[in-house]
């Protein structure tokens, strides 16, 4: 190819940024073009549940706060246009529109547009409804996080969990809402997420199972059995939705995310790709099956493949076969520690290798996951980093001869 | 190359162990531990562990 080619990236987050960085390792020359609706830079999101809410709530500066969040990086002074502040609302043969019907050329166009929250489609509430996504909605939280005051946390996956523990640090009355018989249930397997449950129930989390919102007034949150929870405090915390408006009309298949190849390609539209949280790929570790995978580790592994991607094409040789990257995942309430590697929700069935679950929160345990008789995942809580290393390198050998076969 | 981890933000979340493993390791009490001083070869790992720690505590001198 002639002219240095132009990547346009939308979405200027993990999975953006890193994208940015690992193109121009590979593609010095590139011209490189980072688009986000935010108006801030890059940040990390996940201490936007833990510790972020908590120390705004009990008083810290908001800009010392912002500060520690920003993604550090690797990319010199100029060498990639930001566009901040701008959302992307179209994609064509001529490049990216962006809101302000500005046109942003590109030769690649890299989605990394992550998701938004879901809501409850029920009206009434609004002043004291939140979300959780960005560093503006912990502002907003934590403003409500008052000691004493009554919160309802409505979804019991790991980021209702997640502030269900801090509030109840914060010394909030809380009662937590899941449909499934378990908080975290998909994600942990029944055990272990009735194991979690336990431990939510012995630091004060009232944990309602088993039920969903049917209303919501100005004092309380109403469920399906008729029941009436006081609720001073809302968090809407029910997953996510894709952002792929933008993408529509590209010939992508957007029906849950982005829907790749093995080399971060959209399929349906050669010239997209796409990256963390976004990215619905095959991981062939575990099997054929598209997912996308909500972790943290995901937008490094995907941005490095798409650049990959990138790069072999311009320079015109073929990228190296097959992506099957280790998935992991961690998570923090009332001070336990998860550390998750590979996909536990995959499994049909869990061994406690060490430990006791009965003992969750006091004695470290790690739970081996498996599907057919084959590990799938292997999970710490509270566990010796040095055991559960020790535990993933069995689990790396157990899916790389999967692999082979 | 120089290597040191911030041990007042690092959370053990063991990511640099697996993404270097010739440079961090775990001790028996669960401690991190990592050679400060390490040979140019490895640049491209302990860069890999430093983008993948999520708490942003590796600093490479
Ligand atoms: C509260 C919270 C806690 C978490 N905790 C953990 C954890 O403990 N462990 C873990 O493994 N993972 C955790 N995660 C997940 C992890 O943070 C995500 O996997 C990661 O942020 C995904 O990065 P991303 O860049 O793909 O998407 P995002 O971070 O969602 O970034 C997408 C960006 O694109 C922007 N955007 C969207 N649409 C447009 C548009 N049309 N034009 C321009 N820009 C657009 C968005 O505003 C956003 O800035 C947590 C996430 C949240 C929200
Ligand atoms: S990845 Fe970061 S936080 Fe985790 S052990 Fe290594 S330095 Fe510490």
């Amino acid at each position: 190819m002639g002219a240095a080619p132009r990547i346009t990236i939308v979405g200027a987050s993990l999975a953006g940024l890193r994208t940015a960085e690992a193109v121009l390792a590979l593609l010095p020359e590139a011209r490189v073009t980072l688009i986000g609706d935010e108006a801030s830079v890059p940040y990390n999101r996940p201490p936007l549940s833990k510790d972020v809410p908590q120390a705004l709530a009990q008083g810290a500066a908001e800009a010392a706060q912002f500060a520690r969040l920003v993604l550090r990086s690797k990319i010199p002074e100029g060498a990639v246009q930001m566009r901040l502040g701008q959302a992307a609302v179209s994609v064509g043969p001529g490049g990216v529109r962006l809101a302000d019907d500005t046109l942003v050329p590109g030769d690649w166009i890299v989605a990394a547009s992550g998701l938004r929250p879901r809501r409850l489609a029920l009206p009434g509430a609004e002043a004291h409804r939140h979300v959780l996504r960005s560093f503006d909605d912990a502002v907003r939280l934590a403003r409500d996080l008052r000691p004493g005051a009554r919160m309802v946390v409505v979804g019991g996956g790991f980021i209702g969990c997640e502030i269900a523990a801090t509030a109840r640090k914060l010394g909030l009355h809380v009662t937590l809402v899941e449909p499934a018989p378990h908080p975290m249930q998909r994600a942990l397997g029944p055990r272990v997420a009735g194991a979690m449950a336990a431990l939510h129930r012995a630091h004060g989390v009232v944990v309602v199972t088993g039920r969903s919102v049917a209303g919501l007034t100005l004092e309380h949150v109403i469920l399906d059995d008729g029941q009436a929870l006081e609720a001073e405090v809302i968090v809407e915390a029910l997953g996510s939705h894709p952002n792929v408006e933008w993408l529509a009309g590209s010939g992508a298949d957007l029906s849950d995310g982005v829907l790749v190849d093995d080399q971060m390609r959209a399929i349906g539209a050669s010239r997209i790709l796409a990256v963390g949280d976004l990215a619905r790929f095959a991981n062939p570790l575990f099997d054929a099956v598209p997912r996308r995978v909500e972790h943290w580790c995901v937008p490094g592994q995907t941005a490095r493949r798409a650049a990959e991607t990138i790069a072999a094409q311009e320079m015109g040789h073929i990228p190296t076969a097959g992506f099957a990257p280790m998935p992991s995942f961690w998570s923090d309430q009332h001070g336990l520690r998860l550390q998750a590697f590979g996909a536990p929700a995959l499994a049909d069935a869990t061994r406690v290798v060490e430990g006791d679950l009965t003992q969750i929160g006091h004695h470290p345990i790690i739970v081996e996951y498996l599907r057919d008789g084959l590990p799938v995942g292997v999970l710490g809580l509270g566990a010796n980093p040095a055991a559960l290393a020790a535990h993933r390198a069995r689990l790396d050998a157990a899916l790389s001869t999967s692999v082979a076969c | 190359m120089k290597v040191d981890v911030d041990m007042s933000i690092c959370l053990l979340h063991g990511q640099c162990v697996i993404a270097a493993p010739a440079v961090f390791s775990f001790d028996d009490a669960g401690g991190l531990v990592w050679l400060s001083d390490v040979d140019e070869g490895l640049r491209g790992d302990v860069e890999a562990a430093a983008d993948a720690c999520p708490e942003q505590a590796i600093v490479i001198g």
